[in-house]
């Protein structure tokens, strides 16, 4: 059984995270602790030219997105210089900020695909969990308007102990607002979620029953709602195959024009990233040390190394090892095999038994807010 | 409501879901929302020719003509193949 650390294909996929910038400030946020601000945005010429570095590099879909990616007024010409490039183009979007107009100049600069997250099928919870009064109301509106503009819709609900309970609920909205496709994503512990991971961790029947409720829509909705189901891996007994593998599939740029191999990299705090305004975005992706330290499998450790899933699940998740163990090469916590494994088990049933459900809101700083446009 | 796909039926790629020849790796690629699927060769075949007029009957007609093969053959394929990427919601119909 050899180790090794092959010289990676052409990426998959791209997640473009125009904006740190967003009116909502949901608690499981994606975006780091630590947002930058307008001013330090990549310009829009930057941009181009990420996105024809990656068509030349056969990256074949992008997924524009933020904050909330609406705010950027350069929005359209991305979406037009993606399309040029014949990359799939894909906004992910909370949706409270567009409107017709805005959404029809998108759909003619060749916009392929939307997905809208919800915080809850009620509003009131949903109000509450966004930070943003009125919010879903606008979301349910915006919805109609992306099916009336031609394109296609996917409802992304992140879940947590504080909705989980009305994902059926979520499901007959998904499907009641023309959505082909739902994201139940659980939430993914790791900045400002694992800052608030006490109240919004599930308990272990809450996510039972959360699975039965899938797999018995799954089957009543074949063929007019696809439910992708991310399952919470703090009750797995093996862990996710994180990202597809770390720097295998997918890159991450973040507004300032860091690269990253996954969006919640920076979580990581040891390591450093290049940017696209040093190097080149295939260069860094070739042999950027960010993207080489967790590649193929020479830098796992036992019981990862000679495992055989090792090449099936990757190790799971980095920022995941690192954030429970403070060692990133670790095995991922969620693993059975993990030595850590049982202690993040009894850590998730404490929690989620513990029931606080006060919640730490994503906010830029203030003096970031002074550069908002 | 399930998916009923028949030789009647008039498929065509769903809204959001497009072919794609993937210069970088060689292979032609369907890409859907948040997915990109690599149909074999015979599959890329009958997808090139959804256009939303034909029916899987007439497809299937024009594919045996091409590959001197049976019709009742290549129209069961046709059929199986099309009702997996409907019901994952890549093909309408």
């Amino acid at each position: 059984m050899s180790a090794s650390n092959p010289p990676p294909g052409p990426p998959l996929g791209l997640l473009a995270e125009l904006t740190h910038r967003c009116p909502l400030m949901c608690p499981y946020c994606s975006n780091p602790l630590e947002l930058s601000g307008a001013r330090a945005e990549l310009a829009t010429d930057e941009w181009l030219r990420v996105i024809d570095d990656a068509a030349a590099m056969g990256v074949l879909q992008i997924h524009l997105s933020g904050g909330e990616p609406v705010v950027r007024r350069d929005l359209e010409q991305l979406v037009a210089r993606c399309r040029a490039n014949e990359i799939y183009t894909n906004l992910i979007t909370a949706g409270v900020l567009l409107d017709e107009a805005r959404l029809a100049a998108l759909a003619e600069a060749g916009l392929e695909h939307v997905q809208l997250s919800i915080q809850d099928s009620r509003a009131a919870t949903a109000d509450r969990i966004g930070g943003y009064a009125g919010g879903h109301a606008k979301k349910l509106a915006v919805a109609r308007l992306v099916r009336a503009a031609g394109l296609p819709l996917t409802v992304n609900a992140v879940v947590h102990r504080q909705n989980l309970d009305h994902l059926a609920e979520i499901i007959a909205l998904a499907v009641e607002l023309g959505a082909r496709r739902l994201e139940v994503a659980h939430t993914q512990y790791y900045g400002w979620a694992y800052a608030n991971r006490a109240a919004l961790m599930p308990t272990p029947e809450q996510v039972t029953r959360a699975n039965e409720v899938v797999a018995e829509a799954r089957g009543r909705l074949k063929g007019v709602l696809t439910i992708d189901y991310v399952v919470p891996d703090y009750y797995a007994k093996r862990p996710k195959a994180c990202m597809g593998g770390w720097g295998r599939q997918f890159l991450n740029v973040t507004p300032t024009g860091k690269v990253l191999p996954c969006h919640a990299a920076e979580s990581i705090t040891d390591m450093t990233f290049e940017t696209v305004r040093e190097r080149g975005l295939p260069e860094i992706w070739a042999d950027g040390p960010a993207f080489r330290r967790f590649r193929g499998t020479d830098w796992m450790p036992e019981p990862c190394r000679s495992c055989d899933r090792r090449e099936i699940d990757f190790g799971g998740c980095r920022c995941q090892a690192f954030a429970l163990t403070g060692d990133a090469a670790a095995t991922d916590p969620a693993c059975g095999l993990s030595p850590h494994h049982d202690r993040m088990v009894a850590l998730a049933e404490g929690e989620s038994a513990a029931g606080a459900d006060r919640f730490r809101y994503r906010t830029l700083r203030r003096k970031d807010l002074a550069g908002q446009t | 409501m399930s998916v009923a796909l028949t030789a009647d039926s008039v498929p065509r790629l769903a809204p959001g879901v497009r072919l794609k020849d993937d210069k970088a790796r060689g292979q032609t690629v369907l890409l859907a929302p948040e997915r990109v699927l690599v149909p074999d060769a015979t599959a890329v075949e009958v997808l090139q020719r959804l256009d939303g007029r034909q029916s899987v009957a007439q497809l299937s007609k024009t594919l045996a003509a091409e590959y001197d093969a049976p019709v009742e053959t290549i129209q069961a394929d046709v059929v199986d193949m099309l009702a997996d990427l409907a019901e994952k919601g890549f093909v309408e119909a």
